[in-house]
């Protein structure tokens, strides 16, 4: 078949999005590499930040991003997970309330980040008097991606079909043993995908975490319960110095942070690939 | 009233053996007894039964057209219904005597009773054993559970076919023989009653004739009622047969009745409502 004119003309503005991505993509990656090339070495991993561009290191920043990484794991899995099943499975829809919840959620996953920065801030941070450690990081990223973590796990739930709920529930299954043994297993990848993609969006943020100011310097490791810097914060803090040796440094951290979220988005298709499945 | 002779039927329908054996002819023990029923979805009537006796060790089937409620009704017998939001079930249905729809009764333990096969074979995502296994774990029962899963699955007319895959996946099996699976997996928990919806109606030719022949095995141990759209198959399995009918009103709401209940061969060939009569003809729906 002829592709008209008009097809044609529209053929060549779809390749011309698409290229325009990959190129901006390709651009900045070896950009970023060739800057960072001369620091990618072991100090970078195993040096702590110091305000001496020769010696400092992203080793500080890196465990202080995998720290925030385990918090958020922790907390916004079980959580967004068991909010997910509460809407899907139990939630009365005709009810105002459970509609509210819907709504709010929905809302959530559009609200900038700085604004849970700010309300970290307000009520973490301050309010619950936590300080400005990596434990209230990570309940500030947490939240930031709770309402990630509850749409796919819920696009996941749903997507078990109601003929293996009815088939449980009529072999006398109770609502807990059926979900429990049919559709979690079955939500399972969805779950998992979603919230790994949560969780990079999570640790590739610094607005959020630059509300609880940053430490420049750092004689020891970050815990949950120290002050700490994370990887983007990090890197912003370094391309803000007038040093050239600090925006080597900065360009090499990203190409660190890169491929930790290749990896996790890596992960994430694999296990969708895996799970493929025609009911 | 029909009058032809039953092996000639206008709609084509061969039947069993005209002579009624008395063990056919006698009532046996109710299993269900029910009594002025009437479902209703968001307070719209759907069906209507004013007196149904289900019979032990007899196969049931439940006829009609489309929309008479038939699916309807028989998801009562499990409390299906009560999963289904707007749903109300009034009038009374005794099971072995006890009021089903009773306060104290809980529907999980309902169901652990009364098993039930859909219209579309839903094997769970896991393997054959698994699938089996799963009514015997739910209910505690693991002690012996690999002869419990054999007999369950010889029951169903299926082990031959799966004995050497029981760790494959069920999806990896035809429908007929997921359908068959389904089937076990109810019988591995042992149960009164066998609803089945529809059962045959995805499947092939030969597939449905073992569901078919598996039913007339089935009811020496199990109570069988069945919905089917095919009369066909309600005059080769059944030995009572329920014709329910739509009911237009002058608003235009619709509504199932149960018109007719009775031996299967009256059914067929002696019927007492015209309307069942046009309709097993062949006149009508």
């Amino acid at each position: 078949m002829r592709e008209t004119p008009l097809e044609r003309g529209f053929r060549a503005l779809l390749y011309l999005s698409v290229g325009v991505g990959l190129v901006t993509l390709l651009v900045l990656t070896i950009t970023v590499i060739g800057d960072g090339l001369p620091f990618l070495d072991w100090t970078l991993i195993s040096s702590p930040t110091s305000f001496n561009p020769d010696i400092a290191g992203a080793r500080t920043a890196i465990l202080a991003t995998l720290w925030l990484m385990g918090i958020v794991i922790v907390l916004a899995v079980p959580i967004g997970v068991g909010t997910a099943i509460y809407l899907e499975e139990y939630a009365d829809r005709s009810r105002l309330r459970n509609r509210l919840i819907e709504l709010n959620i929905q809302n959530l996953a559009a609200v900038p980040s700085i604004v849970y920065g700010i309300l970290g801030l307000g009520f973490i941070v301050n309010g619950a008097g936590l300080g400005r450690i990596t434990l209230a990081g990570g309940l500030i990223l947490t939240l930031l991606v709770l309402p990630t973590v509850i749409i796919a796990s819920r696009e996941a739930i749903r997507a078990v079909p109601n003929s293996i709920r009815y088939g449980a529930f009529a072999l006398g299954a109770t609502q807990w043993q059926m979900i429990r043994t049919q559709v979690l297993p079955a939500a399972t990848p969805g779950i998992a995908t979603g919230s790994i993609l949560g969780l990079s969006r999570a640790i590739g943020e610094s607005a959020p975490l630059l509300m609880l100011g940053v430490i420049l310097t750092a004689s020891k490791d970050p815990d949950p319960f120290s002050r700490f810097i994370a990887l983007p914060v990090q890197i912003y803090r370094w391309t803000i110095d007038p040093s050239d040796k600090f925006h080597g440094l900065a360009a090499a951290s990203i190409v660190v942070l890169l491929v930790l979220l290749l990896s996790m988005n890596t992960v994430a298709i694999i296990i969708r690939n895996r799970s493929h499945r025609t009911w | 009233m029909v009058t032809q002779n039953p092996t000639d039927h206008p709609a084509g329908i061969r039947l069993p053996e005209t002579s009624v054996s008395p063990a056919e002819e006698a009532a046996s023990p109710l299993v269900f007894d029910v009594t002025d029923l009437t479902v209703s979805y968001g307070g719209t009537p759907a069906v209507r039964a004013t007196a149904l006796p289900i019979e032990e060790h007899r196969v049931t089937a439940f006829i009609g057209p489309s929309g008479c409620g038939k699916s309807t009704l028989i998801r009562c017998f499990n409390r299906m219904n009560d999963l289904v939001p707007g749903a109300l079930v009034e009038g009374r249905i005794l099971y072995h005597g006890d009021d089903l729809y009773g306060s104290e009764v809980d529907p999980v333990e309902v169901r652990k009773r009364i098993g039930m096969v859909f219209q579309k074979p839903n094997p769970f995502p896991k393997s054959i054993y698994d699938n089996v296994a799963f009514g015997p774990r739910i209910l505690g029962l693991t002690d012996g559970l690999d002869e419990r899963v054999e007999k369950a699955i010889r029951r169903a007319a299926l082990w031959d076919e799966v004995k050497d895959r029981l760790k494959s996946s069920a999806l990896t099996m035809s429908g007929g023989q997921q359908q068959r699976l389904c089937i076990a997996r109810c019988l591995a928990v042992e149960p009164d009653v066998l609803l089945m919806d529809e059962p045959a109606s995805a499947l092939d030719p030969i597939a449905t004739a073992r569901i078919e022949e598996l039913m007339s095995e089935l009811k020496t141990r199990y109570t069988i009622i069945i919905v089917t759209h095919n009369m066909q198959q309600a005059a080769r399995v059944a030995d009572r047969t329920a014709f329910f009918s739509v009911d237009v009103a002058e608003d235009g709401s619709r509504c199932g009745r149960l018109v007719e209940f009775d031996r299967t061969n009256v059914i067929f060939t002696n019927p007492r409502e015209k309307r069942t009569e046009d309709y097993v003809t062949g006149r009508f729906g």
